[in-house]
């Protein structure tokens, strides 16, 4: 098999066209995935047990299951009832755009969560301990403690959540969205090429996914100056 | 809509599709456990390949695990099954051989998926091989043990036992992964719930079911694995407390 080099181009320029879709996908997923992480976090360390056992719960549920099968619950499953299609709702869920984002935003929320709660843990007591002897209402606490070092911890583990997102939003094409994958899948229906053009789609991917790791490492670097001149300081 | 009820479509009679979807299940069971094998053989030689004094090994596991980490699983899976079958079916047609030749999808699934699995269980041998107190080599070394004796005795045991949590988060992976081998047509969990929605029309009621089975599955063998940690660690539990 000779590689046309044409051929190549004119696919990664196809597929490059389809990248600004898998963009919003991620985007708008990792937005309303972290607003919802927020939210079942809150559940989770509050002191109520019922809201704590329902936080638990939808983790549970989310992570224990394929992606896949609950976008297919999202898409086909739910609207396969009469109420939900005469409801407003159904605006949004016949879409497949939004209901991958949703299914997307659900899923990412527990894992999220998850990795949020890890963060917050680690804050230091004594930072908190600290804010509360200066004098800091609990707002202004959340606001300038707790929330940028719980925040500074997260993002090794949120890049990695947010890989795994990209690659999940090729799930998306199995509903009918025409990210990456599902124009691949298209071009190679015209033209019979199934190895050039997949290996041009794992090639965008991957670099999808190093700028985001790159961008991600580079803000934690931006956020830390204080810990670096320690370390400096320490070295010399 | 529904001449059959909820009990008889999911129950065992003619009409249920319980032991079908069981089946299933079991099929995406050995398909994990299969890609998990595949998993640990890809693994073990990427950690060493990444661990080695060369640097093209070194260059070489580095590439392997940025590209199986970092393209989606459903691609890895279309590049086995539908570019094995066409590099298959053009091998087929320089024999003589004509039409379509598809590769058999239990073993690309297997193999897809536990070249992902790979890329994941390779960090974890890594960090496990690195966690052992170098000290107890040397010890093991100081009184004449031979090299493959210090494996076999001192290393791989405790290797084994530092990367069994790190394993138990693959095999959960693996779990999920697996059902993206559906689109192969592979009659495991996800796809003969497809199937059974599809004929049915009752597409909620057979993915919630799917979904409980997943669960079930994720569940106890979290738990097995969980057993098997306290297991394994029994004997470093007093040193911990």
């Amino acid at each position: 098999m000779i590689m046309d080099v044409d051929f190549l181009f004119e696919t990664l320029l196809k597929l490059g066209r389809a990248v600004p879709v898998t963009l919003s996908l991620v985007g708008s997923t990792l937005l309303l995935g972290a607003v919802l992480a927020c939210l079942i976090l809150a559940l989770r360390v509050s002191p109520y047990r019922a809201l704590n056992h329902a936080a638990r719960l939808y983790v549970f549920l989310f992570r224990g299951t394929p992606l896949l099968i609950q976008i297919f619950l999202i898409y086909y499953g739910v609207g396969q009832f009469q109420i939900v299609r005469e409801s407003v709702m159904w605006l949004v869920l016949r879409e497949p755009y939004a209901c991958a984002v949703l299914s997307f935003s659900l899923c990412t929320a527990a894992y999220t969560s998850e990795i949020f709660r890890g963060a917050l843990r680690s804050v230091p007591a004594g930072q908190i301990e600290a804010g509360m002897a200066c004098g800091m209402p609990r707002w202004t606490l959340w606001r300038r403690i707790i929330a940028p070092i719980t925040l500074r911890y997260a993002l090794p583990a949120y890049s990695t959540e947010a890989v795994m997102m990209v690659k999940a939003s090729a799930l998306a094409s199995l509903i009918t969205v025409w990210e990456v994958t599902g124009v691949a899948q298209q071009i190679i229906q015209q033209s019979y090429r199934t190895l050039e053009v997949f290996l041009c789609a794992a090639l965008i991917y991957l670099l999808i996914n190093f700028l985001i790791t790159r961008g991600l490492a580079l803000l934690e670097y931006r956020l830390s100056p204080h810990l670096r001149a320690r370390r400096a300081s320490q070295a010399s | 809509m529904a001449q059959a009820g909820i009990v008889e479509m999911l129950g065992f009679g003619p009409q249920g599709w319980g032991q079908v979807l069981l089946l299933a299940a079991m099929v995406t069971f050995l398909l994990t456990l299969a890609a998990m094998a595949a998993g640990a053989v890809f693994g073990i030689a990427i950690a060493a390949a990444k661990s080695s004094a060369h640097r093209g090994l070194r260059a070489l596991g580095e590439a392997y695990t940025t590209v199986f980490r970092g393209i989606p699983e459903l691609l890895v899976i279309y590049l086995f099954y539908f570019g094995g079958s066409s590099l298959l079916t053009s091998v087929g047609r320089l024999f003589g051989g004509e039409g379509f030749i598809g590769m058999p999808p239990f073993i690309v699934g297997a193999l897809a998926v536990g070249l992902i699995s790979g890329a994941y269980q390779a960090e974890v041998y890594r960090a496990a091989a690195l966690a052992v107190v170098p000290g107890e080599i040397e010890a093991a070394r100081a009184i004449g043990m031979s090299r493959s004796q210090v494996w076999r005795r001192v290393l791989a045991p405790q290797v084994l036992r530092f990367a069994l949590p790190g394993l138990g988060n693959v095999w959960q992976l693996s779990i999920k992964d697996s059902a993206l081998v559906s689109v192969t047509g592979l009659a495991e969990l996800m796809r003969t719930s497809q199937k059974a929605a599809g004929s049915t029309n009752e597409y909620f009621l057979f993915y919630i079911a799917a979904a409980v089975l997943y669960l079930v599955m994720t569940t106890f063998t979290g738990r097995a694995f969980s057993r098997l940690e306290a297991h394994t660690g029994r004997s470093l539990r007093r040193a911990a407390r």
